[in-house]
C-alpha cells in the first residue's frame, strides 16, 4: 500500500520543497500561506537548513537573490500584495538568470483586497510580473498531490533554466488537507559552475543584469528569448477530462478547475456530453491544443476566480475558431458547480 | 630592479569611470589591498550597490554579485548563509543605505550577521547627477535642496554609525574619511579590521567613509577635501562609534 500523509496546501508546498534539496528559505508572514513559514521553520532547521524571517518581502526575495547566486536551492512564498513587493527581486532574478522557486497563495485584489482565494494574479505571474522583458514558468496546480508534485519539479525546471518558477496558488490550496504521497528526499543536485563560491582556482564569477555597452543588452534579451522559446516547446502541461466524447468544454485552472470538474460531473449525470480543459502550466501555456479542440468544433466557457485573465490566453489560442464564454467571480467570490452548469446551459 | 608598488591582486586593470577627485577609487584600493593582505581574495565575495559603484564588479577580481538598489544586506544574508566560511561583504553609497535600504542594514545588523558593510558616504547622490541623499548636511546646496537643506522641509542627515549603534547585533561601527593621507591610511586599518573580525566570526562590522564628490559638489577636488575636514566631520564627527571585539 502507498502510504500517503494528510497535510494542507501550505505544509505540502513546504515539504516539497525540504524534499526537493530546498535548504534556504526566506518569508515574511501573510495570509492566507502563514502556515508555509510556519511550518518550513522548524522543518528547515530540523533538516540543517536555513530559514529566516525577513523584515519585508524585499528582504526575503533578495535574501533568495544572494542564495542563489552562491549557488543553493532557495524559496520564498506570499501572497498577492507580498508578491507585488517581490516583483523587483524577481526581475533581478530573471535578468541575473538565478534559479528560485516563489510560491503565491493568491488572494483577492487590488490593493489589501481580502485574504479570501482568488484567481487575479494570472496576468502578474504569467506576464513577468515585474519589469522588463521577462517570463517565468508558472504552474497552477488543482490539488494539495499536485501541488506537492509541481513544487518538488519547479526547483529541477529552475535551475535547469535559470530561472525563476512560480506557484501560482490560492487560498483555498492553502488551506485545503488533502491525502499526499511524498516524493524522497533529493540527495544529488546538479553542479553550478557559475555560482559565487569564491574564486579559488578559476576566473572570478560575475552575476548582474546591467549591460551598458551599447546592443549588448539586447543581445542578453535575445538569449533570454530563445530560452523563454526552448521552455515553451518543452514545458507545456495540461489535462483534458473527457475529451474524446465532448461537445462543450469548460477551461479551468487550480482550485477553480476543481469546481468545474464538479459541473462536469453533474452535466454528464444530466446526459451533457461536458469535459474539461485544464491548463497546469500558465505559462508556457497550452495555446496550440487548445487551438485543436477549436478546429474540432467545440465550445467552451472559460471559469475563472477573477474578471477574465486567463481569458485572454483561451481568447490568443482560439481566436474565431470557436465560441468563447466566460464565467468569472471577482473580490474572493467562489463559483459553484451549480452556478457554472446553469452559465452552460444558458449558452 | 625591485617593484615597490604596484596594483592590489584584488583590483582588475579596468579604467574605472570616476570623476576626477571621486574618492571610490581610493575606496576600492583599499578593499583590494586589505583583501590581499589579508589573503582572502579566493575566497571573498563582493555584493556592488546601485550608485556610482554599480560597475565595481569590473574593478575588483574576485567574485562579485549586483544588489538591487538597497538590498546588498539582504543579498549578502543569503550568500553568508550558504557559505559561512566565506567572506562575504557590501559596498554601498548614502542612497543605498540610509534611505532605500535602510530596512535592510538595520536588520542585517539587528540579525548580528556576519558580513562586512564599506559605507561610502559623500552627502549626494551622484550617479544620478547631485540630489539631496540622507546624508546631505544641513544648508548644503544639491538639485533637490537648491537653497541648501532645510531640516523643516528636508529633514536631518542620518547618521548610520549612531543609528546602528543602538543595534545589539552590531559588533564594529567607525566613521573615517578619505581627506587626508593620515586618513586614508586611518581608513585602510579601519576596513582591515571589518574584515577582520569577520574572519574571526565576530559579527557585524560597518566602516563609513567620509568620501568626496568634487563634481557634485561643484568644489574642486582640493577644496572637497577642505570641506570634509571642515563641514562633514562636524555633522559626522570620525572616530570608533561601537567597538566590541
Amino acid at each position: 500500500m502507498i502510504k500517503k500523509v494528510l497535510i494542507s496546501g501550505n505544509e505540502a508546498a513546504a515539504e516539497a520543497a525540504i524534499r526537493a534539496g530546498c535548504r534556504y528559505y526566506f518569508g515574511y508572514p501573510i495570509t492566507p500561506q502563514n502556515q508555509l513559514t510556519e511550518y518550513i521553520s522548524w522543518r528547515m532547521r530540523e533538516v540543517g537548513g536555513t530559514f529566516i524571517q525577513a523584515e519585508s518581502e524585499l528582504a526575503a526575495i533578495n535574501m533568495v537573490f544572494g542564495a542563489s547566486a552562491a549557488g543553493a536551492r532557495a524559496m520564498t512564498s506570499s501572497s498577492s500584495p507580498g508578491i507585488s513587493l517581490k516583483q523587483e527581486g524577481i526581475s533581478y532574478l530573471a535578468g541575473c538568470e538565478l534559479p528560485a522557486v516563489i510560491i503565491n497563495m493568491n488572494r483577492a485584489g487590488p490593493g489589501l483586497g481580502d485574504v479570501t482565494p482568488s484567481q487575479s494574479d494570472y496576468f502578474q505571474s504569467t506576464r513577468g510580473g515585474g519589469h522588463g522583458d521577462y517570463r517565468t514558468i508558472t504552474f497552477g496546480p488543482s490539488s494539495i498531490q499536485e501541488l506537492f508534485d509541481l513544487t518538488y519539479l519547479a526547483f529541477d525546471l529552475a535551475d535547469k533554466y535559470r530561472n525563476p518558477v512560480l506557484i501560482l496558488g490560492d487560498g483555498i490550496l492553502a488551506q485545503v488537507m488533502e491525502p499526499v504521497k511524498l516524493k524522497k528526499i533529493k540527495k544529488r543536485l546538479p553542479k553550478k559552475p557559475w555560482a559565487l563560491a569564491g574564486c579559488k582556482g578559476r576566473k572570478p564569477n560575475v552575476i548582474k543584469s546591467l549591460f551598458l555597452t551599447p546592443g549588448v543588452l539586447e543581445t542578453h534579451n535575445w538569449k533570454l528569448a530563445a530560452k523563454y522559446k526552448k521552455i515553451e516547446e518543452r514545458e507545456i502541461r495540461y489535462e483534458t477530462s473527457f475529451g474524446a466524447d465532448s461537445e462543450f468544454f469548460l477551461v479551468a485552472y487550480g482550485s477553480c478547475a476543481r469546481i468545474a470538474m464538479g459541473a462536469v460531473m453533474e452535466g454528464r449525470k444530466e446526459g451533457m456530453k461536458l469535459g474539461l480543459f485544464r491548463p497546469i502550466s500558465l505559462w508556457p501555456f497550452p495555446y496550440r491544443d487548445l487551438t485543436k479542440l477549436a478546429e474540432k468544433g467545440k465550445k467552451f466557457l472559460v471559469v475563472e476566480m477573477n474578471l477574465g485573465q486567463m481569458l485572454d490566453d483561451v481568447k490568443i489560442a482560439i481566436g474565431d475558431k470557436a465560441k468563447i464564454s466566460f464565467y468569472g467571480r471577482p473580490g474572493g467570490g467562489i463559483p459553484t458547480p451549480k452556478e457554472i452548469l446553469k452559465e452552460v446551459k444558458k449558452r | 630592479m625591485k617593484k615597490v608598488f604596484g596594483r592590489p591582486k584584488s583590483l582588475t586593470a579596468e579604467k574605472t569611470i570616476y570623476c576626477p577627485g571621486c574618492g571610490h577609487g581610493i575606496a576600492h584600493r583599499l578593499v583590494a589591498e586589505v583583501i590581499d593582505e589579508l589573503k582572502i581574495r579566493e575566497k571573498t565575495i563582493g555584493i556592488a550597490p546601485v550608485g556610482c559603484a554599480v560597475l565595481a564588479y569590473d574593478y575588483w577580481n574576485f567574485d562579485v554579485t549586483e544588489a538591487a538598489h538597497g538590498r546588498p544586506p539582504a543579498v549578502a544574508t543569503g550568500i553568508k548563509r550558504v557559505h559561512p566560511n566565506k567572506i562575504v561583504f557590501t559596498y554601498q553609497g548614502d542612497g543605498d543605505i540610509a534611505a532605500i535600504g535602510t530596512a535592510e542594514i538595520v536588520h542585517a545588523a539587528n540579525r548580528g550577521e556576519n558580513i562586512t558593510v564599506v559605507f561610502i558616504n559623500n552627502a549626494v547622490y551622484g550617479m544620478t547627477k547631485g540630489q539631496m541623499a540622507p546624508t546631505t548636511i544641513l544648508g548644503q546646496k544639491t538639485t533637490t535642496t537648491r537653497n541648501g537643506r532645510n531640516q523643516q522641509l528636508d529633514g536631518y542627515p542620518i547618521k548610520v554609525c549612531e543609528l546602528l549603534s543602538s543595534l545589539e547585533g552590531t559588533t564594529y561601527l567607525e566613521r573615517v574619511a578619505l581627506d587626508s593621507v593620515s586618513h586614508i591610511l586611518k581608513s585602510k586599518q579601519a576596513i582591515k579590521k571589518a574584515f577582520r573580525n569577520q574572519l574571526e566570526k565576530k559579527g557585524f562590522s560597518l566602516v563609513e567613509v567620509l568620501s568626496p564628490c568634487p563634481i557634485n559638489w561643484g568644489l574642486s577636488p582640493q577644496e572637497s577635501l577642505k570641506w570634509i575636514k571642515e563641514k562633514m566631520t562636524l555633522t559626522f564627527p570620525l572616530g570608533v562609534v561601537k567597538d566590541k571585539t
